[in-house]
């Protein structure tokens, strides 16, 4: 369909005057229905929406929002603020640099989509709709008047794409139904952001802290659901709303600022992420914690192999194994076969150390191959280790790893005479196990984000990269390929291996099943890799998040079951389709899935 | 005195396959040499089996005296030969700059990279304009003139260029053509590979025509210029 094409048949003047909303109702009633739909939702939220506590988080109270409805009550007055921004209220322009229109529209929708899923499940769950209460009637209508509102919002309508007169009926379906999404497309689009003028700094860093503040606020709030449906409720207000304030722009302003004051955003995440233990009551959730810290921790090492070096590892997962073996070995361990008892610098030490021979070894005759080849031995030498483990038993091979018993009772570590095995109280709050081995994951993490960003940054990082985006050219360079790679191979593993040490002592028991290529718990390769390719290649925040993202929805979504994979390998489908640079795009990524957003062409597609 | 780069009798071969059939040949510290012929002479393949890319089944190379035989690519450069690859091999999605600073991956004195990068934006103001901008958004001239600049940056002894003016228009291959001459006349030694042969040809103090893998020609430039048969062969004239 490059040539050949006509006029649009249809020359009326819908295209023409490329102004009118979704849906058929004047733009100045939309408005006034979105935010007034916005504000009865709010409203409604203080209603009860339904008789039964059996329905979890007890939404039965009147004046006092519970559960979803506090979702709710978010997303709602998100909606009703950011109406009111789009009538120009003085004092709320600071909200929508980018424009309102759009954002108003997904805010609508992430208070209609939680509000008609709560309901839903509540009908569902409890047998009819017949449960509910009239706060849920309201609430229900409150927000589809709100985004069938918004949907009237005017918005730039793009210009069809003309038929191909010679085109069949399924070619022309194709063109209508490509048409249409793209209007749709546009009806959610909004503008560029208007550039932040420079504050004072110290406004800056304290738009810093308050973004830190919402975040830790969001994770804790997402970490510390208590049933299935807040999760899924979480999930949808939060991934709109998030939606809704990219499209206000404020996103992109945040970001701004923060690339201003990189260190003092770092810095201030580590704060706030040392908060999170704080904020719980008991250990529960801070056993997530640990856990995603030890997976995003491994994810980012990967992301330095991966990301940076361009180089697929499918067995990524074997250097925490090695890392956990070595410094359980030296623990003082019964099951282990030395009688060691090492303090915890030096079992990091050999930890890390094991990692990086082990890294060596494999990557020195491995990495003279390139692309899948790469990929695909990389895999069997990660199955290679794990059977190995298994193996080293005492009757199949030397006594080494105690086989798939695995090296168990790891006693608890001690770091400085601190032991991290008991609870402590620190200023009143109550610090547990858990949180003990949180706050050293920590640590951990953030030498491991140090190296990602001294390395990312450094001439080594740069040859990375080269090689990455071509080799031959990297060669002519004068780029020594297979020692650079080996490099970023050993490096990765290294940091792998430091995880590793701290997860054999949380975990207290090292077995090889606990180092699969892919398995229904985080960390294994396939995860692993996938934290890091859905949270974005090459950036720091991309896997933290990706792997957040990984461990938790699994975790907290115990309906899933069975179909747990499935659903896993839906949404990387359905992400690589929509958004193939990741959650978090890096500058250089953006450049290669979206071309045509940072080059615009004078021609034309048709090529006139 | 002996030459910068001696070739004697060199063969290369893809398997079974001899693209380079014992070809000999020397350039001299200051000169512009080519090598002109069609579309698989074994042109491309004799630089890039000077840079190391490829290994030769026979025959020598010496660089400033010493054999090349068993160096690794990366340390060759490191020995004066820069290669300016064929069909330019940029890193498309980094900026100019990165890529121009990559070119001086094996240099350590910043002070002189700095300046070097200067030059090249001397040379090509439009890299200078564009400094910040991913390298693949330029154009096919600007991203040849780019591939120059970044193999200027190793400081080479002996610069390569594969095809600089392939796929150019003539006002930017003649451009290219001028940047070369300059280059010449700043006392750049250069092997240059070309299909256009007129504009290598006036350009260059000595050339060689090859066909199949061998050198069936050779001269200074002039002479090649107005020689009957290469004028047929590669001009256009009858």
């Amino acid at each position: 369909m490059t040539t050949q094409t006509t006029a649009p048949k249809t020359s009326g003047g819908v295209a023409g005057d490329g102004s009118t909303g979704l849906i058929g109702i004047p733009a100045h009633l939309g408005r006034a229905l979105a935010t007034g739909g916005g504000l009865l939702t709010v409203v409604s939220t203080f209603l009860a929406w339904t008789w039964t506590a059996e329905f979890p988080g007890d939404l039965t109270v009147y004046g006092y929002p519970g559960g979803l409805q506090v979702l709710v009550l978010i997303a709602g007055a998100l909606t009703t603020l950011l109406g009111l921004a789009s009538y120009g209220v003085r004092g709320l322009g600071w909200l929508v640099p980018a424009g309102a229109d759009a954002a108003l529209k997904f805010a609508a929708l992430s208070a209609f989509a939680t509000t008609w899923y709560t309901v839903i499940a509540i009908s569902a769950q409890l047998g009819g709709l017949v449960n509910l209460e009239p706060g849920a009637y309201v609430a229900a209508a409150a927000t589809l008047v709100a985004f069938l509102g918004a949907l009237a919002l005017p918005f730039e309508r793009p210009e069809p794409d003309p038929f191909d007169p010679d085109d069949t009926g399924w070619e022309q379906f194709k063109h209508t139904s490509g048409n249409n999404w793209q209007t749709v497309k546009a009806a959610f689009a909004s503008g560029t952001p208007r550039t932040l003028r420079p504050l004072p700094s110290y406004v800056e860093i304290l738009i810093i802290v308050a973004v830190l503040a919402v975040a830790l606020l969001v994770f804790t709030y997402g970490i510390g659901t208590e049933y299935d449906e807040l999760f899924v409720g979480f999930l949808i207000t939060a991934g709109l709303g998030f939606a809704a304030l990219n499209k206000a722009g404020l996103i992109a302003q945040a970001t701004q600022i923060t690339s201003r004051h990189t260190n003092i955003t770092v810095c201030g995440a580590f704060i706030a992420a040392a908060c999170f233990p704080f904020t719980q009551t008991d250990d529960q959730y801070a056993t997530l914690g640990v856990y995603i810290l030890i997976f995003a921790t491994v994810a980012l090492g990967l992301n330095i192999v991966v990301g940076l070096a361009g180089l697929l590892d499918l067995g990524y997962v074997a250097f925490l194994g090695v890392g956990a073996y070595a410094a359980s070995m030296v623990s003082g361990s019964p099951s282990s076969p030395f009688d060691l008892h090492l303090p915890f610098w030096a079992a990091v030490l050999v930890g890390a150390a094991a990692s990086l021979v082990f890294g060596v070894l494999i990557g020195a005759p491995t990495l003279r191959l390139r692309g899948d080849y790469l990929a695909i031995v990389t895999l069997g030498f990660g199955e290679i280790f794990r059977i190995t483990a298994n193996n080293l038993d005492g009757t199949s091979g030397p006594d080494v790893t105690n086989g798939s018993n695995g090296i168990s009772s790891i006693p608890d570590l001690n770091v400085l005479g601190f032991d991290l095995g008991v609870q402590h109280d620190i200023g009143g709050f109550t610090i547990g196990r858990f949180a003990n081995y949180f706050f050293l994951m920590l640590i951990i993490t953030a030498v491991v984000v140090l190296v990602f960003r001294r390395s990312g940054d450094s001439r080594i990082g740069r040859a990375w990269v080269a090689i990455r985006e071509d080799e031959t050219a990297a060669l002519a360079m004068g780029i020594n390929g297979f020692r650079v790679k080996l490099i970023a191979f050993a490096v990765g593993a290294t940091l792998a291996g430091l995880a590793g040490t701290v997860q054999a002592h949380v975990t207290y028991t090292v077995t090889p099943e606990q180092y699969l290529f892919a398995g229904t718990t985080p960390p294994n390769s396939a995860f692993l890799l996938a934290a890091v390719v859905l949270g974005g290649m090459g950036t720091i925040a991309g896997p933290l998040i990706g792997a957040s993202l990984l461990f938790l929805i699994p975790n907290k979504l115990q309906f899933l079951g069975d179909y747990q994979l499935f659903a896993f390998g839906l949404a990387l489908v359905l992400l690589m389709r929509f958004r193939p640079e990741g959650l978090i795009a890096n500058r250089r990524n953006k450049l290669e899935f979206h071309e045509e957003a940072e080059a615009p062409t004078t021609l034309s597609k048709t090529g006139a | 005195m002996t030459a910068l780069l001696e070739v004697e009798d060199l063969r290369v071969a893809y398997g079974k396959i001899e693209a380079v059939k014992g070809i000999s040949f020397k350039v001299d510290a200051g000169e512009v040499v080519t090598l002109i012929g069609t579309n698989g002479a074994g042109k491309t393949t004799t630089l890039r089996t000077l840079s190391g890319l490829l290994k030769p089944v026979g025959g020598q190379i010496k660089f400033g005296g010493k054999s090349l035989k068993k160096v690794p690519a990366h340390q060759i450069v490191s020995m004066g030969l820069a290669h300016s690859p064929e069909g330019r091999h940029i890193f498309p999605r980094m900026t100019i700059e990165d890529n121009l600073r990559l070119g001086a991956f094996l240099r350590s004195d910043r002070a002189g990279i700095e300046k070097d990068i200067q030059r090249a934006y001397d040379l090509f103001p439009i890299l200078g304009e564009r400094r910040k901008q991913a390298a693949g958004t330029l154009s096919g001239g600007e991203q040849q003139m780019l591939a120059m600049g970044r193999a200027l940056m190793s400081q080479p002894k002996l610069l390569m260029l594969d095809e600089p003016s392939m796929g150019l228009s003539p006002i930017m291959m003649q451009k290219i053509m001028q940047t070369i001459a300059e280059l010449k006349s700043q006392g750049t030694t250069i092997l240059l590979v070309e299909q256009n042969a007129q504009a290598a040809l006036s350009l260059a103090d000595h050339g060689h025509v090859m066909e199949v893998g061998s050198i069936v020609l050779s001269g200074s430039g002039r002479e090649l210029l107005h020689d009957e048969s290469v004028r047929k062969a590669y001009l256009g004239e009858d």
